[in-house]
C-alpha cells in the first residue's frame, strides 16, 4: 500500500520536469533544426536540404560575422580573466571578516541591475557629448568632442563590465578554500612571488577559472544588447544577424541555421572546458 | 602575497591603487545614470543645468516624469505580472524536481539531472527562437487542422512566461535542492511516528524548513524575469514588458527620464538581491 502510494508520488514528481524540459527545451530545439534543415521552394512549400547552411558558408558576410563574434568573445575572457583574477586574490585572502563581505558584495550589486541600465550608463560615458568626452576637454587634453561609442573597444569594455561578476566568484570561491600555509611554506622554500604564484596559487585555482571562462564566453557569445548598443549598426555581432533574419528579414530557416551554428559552438566550447579541466556540468554550474 | 608574508610597500600600494580602481569602474556607469535622472535638461548628458525632480514628478512636456509617463508604467506592469508567472511557476516546478532528485533513486537519474542544467548553457536567444519556432509550427497545424485562431501560441506574453520559466526554474531547482539535502529526514520519520499523514509530515516539517530557500528563489525568479532582455525580445508581442520597452526607447534616444526609471530599477534590484542573500544565509 505505501509502496503504491511513494510510486505515484514519484510519478507526480517525474511529471513537471519531464513535462517543462520535454515541451520548452527538447522539442522547440528539434523543431529549430528541422526548419534549419529545410529550404522554401514556393509559398507554404518545403524541402529537406543544406541548402541554408550551405549559404552561411558560402556569403563571407555571414560566417566572418560568426568568426569574428567567436574571436572577440575569447578576447573579452581573456582579458575578464585577467582584469578579475587580481580582485578575486585580494577578496579571498587579502581581506577578512566585515571588509571581505562589503567587498564581495560591492562586486555583486552592479550584476543584480538590469543589463539594459549598466549598457545605458556605458553609453551616457562614452559617447561624444558624454561624461568622458566632456571631462577630457575640460582638463585641456582634447580641443573638440570624441566619441568613444560605436567602435570595437567599446563593445570589448561592455562585455568585460557585464561579465566579471560571473569570473570573481568562482575564483574567490577557489582561493578561499586554498591554506594559506602552502603559500607560505612555498616562500620559505625559496620561491619567489612568480614561481608561488604559477606553482601553487594559480593550479589550485585551476576549477574556478575553467568555470569562470567557460561563462563568461557564452555569456559574451550570446550577449545581445551590449554589442548592439554600443558598437552601433556596425556592431556585425552573430546574436544581432539571428535578430535580423527573424524579426526583420522573416527568412526563419536561415535564421534557425544560425542559431543551431551558435548553439553548437556555445556546447562545444563548454564541453572542451569541462573535459580539459576534467570537471563534470554539475559541479561546474552547482558552484555558479 | 599574503598578509604573513612581508611584501615591498610599493608592490603593496600598487595592488590597492588596482582594486580601488576596479571598484570605480563598476560604480561609474551605475552612478552617472543616476546623477543624470536629477538633471534640469532633456538630454541624459552634460552640461549640468541645475537639480530637478521633474524626471520622476513632473507633468507638462517635454518634463514627463516617470509616475506620469503611460507607457512606461504600463510596461512595469506588464513586466511585474510576467515576473510573478514566471516566479510562481519556477518556484513551484523547482520544488517538485529538488525532491524529485533529493529524495528518488531512479534509472537515468543522471541523465535526467544533466538534461534539467541544460537550459544554463544555450544562449538566451537560442531558447528564444526555438520556443518561437515550435510554438508557431503548432499554432500553424492546429489551424490548419481546425480553422480556429490560436493566439496565446503566437509572439506573446504566454511565451515569454513560458521562455523565461524554461531557463529560470533550473536556478531554483538549484537553490532549493541545496537546502532539501541539509534536511534531516528522521524529523520528518518523528512526525509519521507521531501519527502524521506523510502529506502532513511534509507540509508541516519539511516545507516550513524549505521556506528560506523558496522565498530566496522566488526572489531571484522575479529579478531575473525582470532583467531578463534576450528571450524576452523574441518573443514579446504588442505588449513590451519594461526592459523591451526601455530598449525601444534607448534606440530612439530619449529624455532622462529613462534614467530616472534605471534609478528606481538599480535601488529595486540591490534591494531584492540583499533580501535574497539574507534569506539564503539566515538559517543555514
Amino acid at each position: 500500500m505505501s509502496s503504491d502510494a511513494s510510486r505515484l508520488g514519484f510519478y507526480l514528481l517525474l511529471a513537471p520536469i519531464l513535462l517543462w524540459l520535454v515541451v520548452l527545451i527538447i522539442l522547440p530545439h528539434v523543431g529549430l533544426f528541422v526548419v534549419s534543415i529545410s529550404e522554401k521552394i514556393g509559398p507554404r512549400e518545403y524541402e529537406i536540404g543544406m541548402g541554408n547552411y550551405a549559404a552561411f558558408f558560402q556569403e563571407p558576410l555571414f560566417w566572418r560575422t560568426f568568426a569574428r563574434t567567436a574571436i572577440m568573445s575569447i578576447l573579452a575572457t581573456a582579458l575578464t580573466l585577467i582584469l578579475g583574477f587580481p580582485i578575486a586574490y585580494y577578496i579571498a585572502k587579502l581581506t577578512q571578516g566585515r571588509t571581505k563581505t562589503t567587498l564581495f558584495l560591492m562586486c555583486m550589486i552592479p550584476f543584480w541591475v538590469s543589463e539594459l541600465v549598466r549598457t545605458f550608463g556605458w553609453m551616457i560615458l562614452l559617447r561624444e557629448t558624454g561624461v568622458i568626452s566632456n571631462g577630457l576637454q575640460a582638463l585641456g587634453l582634447v580641443s573638440g568632442p570624441v566619441e568613444f561609442l560605436y567602435n570595437d573597444a567599446a563593445i570589448m569594455v561592455g562585455l568585460v563590465y557585464t561579465s566579471i561578476l560571473f569570473m570573481v566568484v568562482p575564483l574567490v570561491t577557489t582561493l578561499d578554500s586554498l591554506d594559506n600555509s602552502l603559500i607560505e611554506a612555498g616562500y620559505d622554500l625559496g620561491g619567489s612571488s612568480t614561481a608561488v604564484m604559477r606553482e601553487i596559487v594559480i593550479p589550485h585555482a585551476m576549477p574556478g577559472i575553467v568555470s569562470g571562462c567557460i561563462v563568461v564566453f557564452m555569456l559574451s557569445l550570446g550577449n545581445y544588447l551590449t554589442p548592439i548598443l554600443l558598437g552601433g549598426k556596425d556592431s556585425l555581432w552573430f546574436t544581432g544577424m539571428i535578430y535580423t533574419q527573424f524579426i526583420t528579414r522573416f527568412n526563419w530557416e536561415l535564421g534557425s541555421a544560425f542559431g543551431f551554428l551558435l548553439l553548437i559552438l556555445s556546447s562545444l566550447v563548454v564541453f572542451l572546458g569541462l573535459k580539459l579541466s576534467g570537471q563534470s556540468l554539475s559541479e561546474t554550474m552547482g558552484r555558479s | 602575497m599574503i598578509p604573513t608574508v612581508p611584501q615591498p610597500v610599493f608592490a603593496k600600494w600598487c595592488y590597492r591603487a588596482y582594486v580601488v580602481a576596479f571598484f570605480i569602474y563598476l560604480a561609474l556607469p551605475l552612478t552617472v545614470v543616476g546623477v543624470f535622472a536629477f538633471n534640469n535638461s532633456v538630454f541624459p548628458s552634460l552640461p549640468w543645468e541645475g537639480f530637478t525632480l521633474a524626471w520622476f514628478f513632473g507633468t507638462e512636456a517635454p518634463y514627463i516624469g516617470v509616475f506620469h509617463e503611460r507607457s512606461i508604467l504600463r510596461a512595469i506592469g506588464t513586466s511585474a505580472v510576467v515576473a510573478l508567472w514566471v516566479s510562481g511557476l519556477a518556484v513551484t516546478v523547482g520544488t517538485c524536481n529538488a525532491f524529485l532528485f533529493v529524495r528518488h533513486e531512479f534509472r537515468g537519474k543522471a541523465f535526467l539531472y544533466i538534461l534539467m542544467l541544460l537550459p544554463l548553457i544555450i544562449p538566451g536567444v537560442i531558447l528564444g527562437i526555438s520556443i518561437l519556432v515550435f510554438s508557431s509550427s503548432i499554432a500553424n497545424t492546429l489551424e490548419d487542422a481546425t480553422g480556429l485562431w490560436f493566439d496565446g501560441l503566437r509572439p506573446g506574453l504566454i511565451l515569454v512566461i513560458l521562455g523565461q520559466f524554461s531557463f529560470i526554474t533550473t536556478f531554483a531547482t538549484l537553490v532549493i535542492s541545496a537546502r532539501l539535502q541539509k534536511f534531516d529526514p528522521s524529523l520528518e520519520e518523528a512526525a509519521l511516528n507521531l501519527g502524521a499523514s506523510q502529506w502532513g509530515a511534509i507540509r508541516q516539517i519539511t516545507l516550513p524548513f524549505l521556506l528560506p530557500a523558496i522565498v530566496a528563489s522566488a526572489v531571484v525568479s522575479i529579478l531575473m524575469s525582470f532583467e531578463n532582455f534576450n528571450t524576452t525580445l523574441m518573443l514579446v508581442g504588442s505588449d513590451s514588458p519594461l526592459t523591451i520597452a526601455m530598449f525601444d526607447k534607448l534606440k530612439q534616444g530619449s529624455t532622462p527620464v529613462l534614467n530616472a526609471v534605471s534609478l528606481l530599477l538599480i535601488a529595486v534590484s540591490a534591494a531584492l538581491g540583499l533580501i535574497s542573500l539574507l534569506f539564503q544565509s539566515n538559517k543555514q
